[in-house]
């Protein structure tokens, strides 16, 4: 894998600190984003996800929030610690996030256009009238009539809110799209079709994607490659195919035997025992140790590194490479 | 098997400024004893306030109710009391659905209360501890408070709290909707495990298509008040044949790689159910619309044995 | 967000209010100056060196000294008995009559949150009394039923009623339509079970911090009726009757009307700062 990187994250580590109580929200995380490529980042509730991408805008909330250390490279550009100057650069123009609740990211009292059209004179220098053509433009782009600029936030639907949502991060034609959750609020047909949108950005656009979901079959529809995430760091990631269809850790495994399927007949499921750590009291050794049907006191006592199993497949578990 | 729940042509309306809301709109079903009726379909089409009409928390319109072979469309507050006992709900959210300033026991034991079911506090207690084993709450959680706990652990205190009146039918309105996968999963195997121990009967209503294959027998698709189809579960995701329940099940995303489905993409979204016109409701959205849908609300006729569709040109787009 | 679920809670979220009051300071010695109040005004009689009324005309308008600690007014009446004398009216008349207001209150509120067709008659009811200046609406109160302590009471209550109500009121309105509400009414829970259960304990949040200001607030409306002449009547000793007959003799013997204002700054004072207090453990928006 010689590609260029888009987006390199080496070991970071993130902690709140709540009431004196240290918690390790991010812990040790390395991913990688190609350019052009789409990255799904699954996990469940409380696996650190939205912190990892609030980390890349530089937008932790500090305090509470710390980086601890590790780096965060963008286009080879280290943005921890870079000047407030050069992220509001970034942000929006090379790095553009969406968020889960379009309903309320959009602000209520203005325009839908003129929101879009912001952000583009935030950016770019465009007279207002151009700016006002452009944000027409990308409403036409996500399937919004060019007509329905002069409404309110109040006036589309959870849909077409998120569209204009995708609208707004991609005005500045970001190189990276940092998608949070976004049709984890939308109905199964409205989420298709923004599913459909968010495909056609890469095809079109060559837009790199950071796809975050608690959705393996969002990421399966979208997604070239996959990193799960479990308490704060990677514990497996690689092709969509790799992880799909040679899964490794025992926590993906579970969160497949998690899923009714649709296309087989399963007359139980097969859950993940017990529930997440407490981020403020993680396990010694391996995170998913207590919850592991393959512990052994190996994986209670020492913390597994990712190793690569098999070309760009790495898994962070001592059972994945030996017996399996 | 005995129907434990029929309803026969239930409707609710609801009087807003706009007009008149068809939340559900003559819907017809039967669920035997023992077994689940899955309820799809997007927000709202009207599957939750269905449910709430058939408990009467919600007073119907129009429609008959029938529990255990009576009539019970109209009944006195008094009946309505002892009806309660048997026939519950588990709502889906989990973090607004309990009293935040009661402890779990409190929770749990409030229906024992209610019922003055109990004559002593060491019943009380032998009673709540039973159930808190039964749903998988760890005895020392009784002096908890819900803000204390998981959206997992939250979800179980809801069942407990339905379960501890020994109920025949329980309406599980999105139970598992605000979890996490893995916990998903272990609360739609406590409710299986129930309802097999206790004879339950469920609705299970959700807008996840593979939780209710999972978990039911038969399933009702829903869209805009109307039931859409309506068939025995396994055969309705072999076999489609109203337009809309075929874009639905194209639509969700799909875990397996190998076995891609071709999506059909939906136009434009949800109409407005407020004084809808005498006409298929999907009409509108649906590709295969013509002028006799348009003008005139298909009726949910019998297509295959068991399976039925509310579509005019269900025969002619299946050539059944 | 999970992870910011905080580790040293243990009981309900009453407790929780209590732990976090207790980091704040200034509510806490707020708190310990009502209750020494409180215990003051109760055991009056054991405290005072003299008799409140007893005059004695070899010690009239002393400035303070060992044995008349606040000094002696134009009586010879001692100070300081007076002003602790004073406190069972003052604080007394303070709390009874914000707690009277708040049980009304409360009940008013939550039926006309909870039975729509009442709402509209409760609800104009407290807005007259809301409409009319505090002042006026007690003066002429207490006009018609006449000037006794016992009027003033009840003109002091009533005008303390509506904010309570108001308050309860939206509380109800919001706690009704939440779910667990209903979870209640499935379990088969009666209208009083609901309300009483279930709404009111959810609803009394906002009434307390209601109260501690509240109280404050009839202080100074008690002090100020008594200053005028129509609240308390002379010789009790109220604290604003102190005030009021101190006033002739503020260029001679000013000690006669500041200490008892002070004492009355004081109370509302650590009322106002309470309530803040309280205000502030409440709001989830400030639990980091």
């Amino acid at each position: 894998m010689e590609e260029k990187k888009l987006l390199e994250i080496k070991n970071l580590v993130i902690q709140y600190e709540v009431n004196k109580v240290i918690v390790e929200a991010v812990n040790g995380l390395d991913l990688e984003v190609g350019e052009g490529e789409c990255v799904g980042l699954v996990g469940e509730t409380g696996a650190g996800k939205t912190t990892t991408a609030l980390s890349i805008m530089g937008l932790i909330p500090d305090p509470p929030g710390r980086i601890v250390s590790g780096s965060i490279k963008y286009q080879g550009e280290e943005l921890i610690g870079a000047k407030e100057k050069r992220m509001r650069q970034i942000r929006g123009r090379e790095i553009s996030m969406i968020f889960q609740d379009p309903m309320t990211s959009l602000n209520p009292v203005l325009k839908v256009g003129d929101q879009i059209m912001e952000v583009i004179l935030l950016h770019e220098k465009l007279s207002k009238a151009d700016a006002t053509r452009k944000a027409q433009e990308m409403l036409e782009m996500v399937g919004i009539p060019a007509n329905r600029y002069e409404e309110y936030p109040h006036q589309f639907s959870g849909g077409m809110k998120q569209r204009v949502m995708i609208a707004c991060a991609l005005a500045c034609n970001p190189h990276l799209l940092i998608a949070d959750e976004p049709t984890t609020a939308l109905d199964v047909t409205i989420q298709a079709q923004v599913l459909e949108l968010i495909a056609g950005l890469k095809e079109n656009f060559n837009t790199a994607m950071l796809l975050i979901t608690h959705d393996l079959g969002v990421v399966a529809e979208v997604c070239d490659r996959v990193a799960v995430m479990y308490a704060g760091s990677i514990v497996e990631r690689g092709t969509i195919r790799d992880v799909y269809k040679n899964t490794l850790h025992p926590y993906t495994e579970g969160l497949f035997g998690s899923l009714p399927n649709l296309d087989e007949d399963t007359d139980r499921l097969k859950p993940i025992a017990g529930m997440m750590p407490d981020p403020s009291d993680l396990p010694k050794g391996c995170a998913f140790s207590p919850r592991c049907p393959k512990a052994t006191d190996r994986c209670r006592e020492e913390r597994p590194q990712a190793a690569e199993a098999t070309p760009g497949h790495f898994v962070a578990c001592f059972h994945a490479a030996g017996e399996d | 098997m005995e129907n434990l729940v029929s309803v026969r042509n239930l409707k609710k309306y609801f009087n807003t400024k706009e007009g008149q809301l068809h939340a559900v709109d003559g819907v017809n079903f039967d669920i035997p004893t023992g077994t689940t009726l899955g309820v799809v379909g997007e927000s709202g089409c009207g599957k939750s306030t269905l449910g709430r009409v058939v408990l009467h928390l919600l007073e119907k319109t129009d429609g008959q109710i029938f529990f255990d072979g009576k009539d019970i469309s109209d009944v006195t507050p008094k009946e309505l009391h002892e009806l309660r006992r048997q026939m519950q709900i588990i709502f889906q959210d989990p973090f607004s659905s309990i009293d935040p300033r009661m402890s779990v026991s409190q929770l749990i034991g409030e229906p024992l209360k209610i019922y003055k079911l109990v004559k002593s506090k060491e019943e009380y207690n032998k009673r709540v501890k039973e159930i808190m084993d039964i749903v998988g709450l760890a005895s020392r959680l009784e002096n908890s408070y819900p803000h204390e706990l998981d959206g997992g652990r939250r979800q179980r205190i809801g069942i407990g709290r339905a379960l501890i009146l020994n109920p025949r039918f329980i309406v599980c309105d999105e139970p598992v909707s605000a979890l996490d996968v893995s916990i998903q999963a272990q609360i739609l195997n406590l409710m299986q495990d129930l309802q097999q121990e206790r004879k339950l009967t469920y609705i299970f209503i959700t807008h996840n298509l593979s939780v209710v294959k999972h978990i039911s027998n038969d399933i009702m698709v829903m869209y805009l008040g109307t039931a859409v189809e309506k068939s025995e579960s396994k055969e309705l995701f072999k076999h489609q044949y109203h337009p809309y329940t075929k874009a639905l099940i194209s639509a969700i995303p799909r875990i397996d790689i190998d076995h891609k489905m071709e999506r059909i993409l939906l136009k434009g979204e949800l109409a407005s159910p407020i004084n809808p016109p005498d006409a298929c409701r999907f009409a509108p959205r649906c590709n295969y619309a013509c002028d006799v849908c348009r003008q005139s609300m298909p009726p949910l006729e019998e297509v295959t044995p068991g399976h039925f569709v509310a579509c005019h040109r269900v025969r002619e787009l299946n050539d059944l | 967000m999970s992870i910011f679920r905080k580790k040293n809670a243990k009981k309900g979220p009453m407790a929780e209010v209590w732990r976090k009051l207790k980091k704040n300071k200034w509510a806490m010695v707020s708190l310990f100056i009502i209750i020494f109040l409180i215990l003051v005004a109760l055991f009056a009689p054991l405290l005072c060196p003299y008799d409140y009324a007893l005059q004695d005309y070899e010690h009239v308008l002393e400035v303070p000294s060992w044995a008349h600690p606040f000094g002696t007014d134009n009586f010879g009446r001692d100070i300081f008995s007076r002003v602790i004398f004073g406190s069972r009216y003052t604080v007394l008349i303070g709390f009874g009559c914000i707690t009277v207001s708040a049980v009304v209150g409360i009940a008013l509120g939550l039926i006309a949150g909870y039975y729509k067709k009442l709402d509209g008659l409760i609800m104009r009811s407290i807005d007259i009394v809301i409409g009319m200046p505090a002042m006026t609406l007690l003066m002429c109160l207490i006009a018609v039923m006449g000037i006794s302590l016992r009027n003033m009471c009840i003109a002091l209550c009533i005008t303390h009623i509506p904010s309570f109500a108001r308050v309860t009121r939206a509380q109800v309105l919001t706690l009704k339509n939440q779910e667990f509400i209903e979870a209640s009414v499935a379990l088969g829970a009666n209208k009083k079970r609901i309300m009483l259960k279930h709404i009111l304990p959810n609803a009394l949040a906002p009434n307390i911090i209601e109260y501690s200001l509240g109280a404050g607030g009839v202080v100074l409306w008690s002090a100020s009726l008594s200053f005028i002449g129509m609240g308390v009547q002379s010789p009790t000793p109220e604290w604003g009757l102190l005030i009021s007959e101190g006033r002739q003799y503020l260029r001679t013997a000013p000690h006669m009307a500041i200490i008892p204002g002070l004492t009355i700054i004081l109370l509302t004072f650590v009322l106002n700062y309470l309530g803040d207090g309280l205000r502030d453990a409440m709001d989830p928006r400030l639990n980091k």
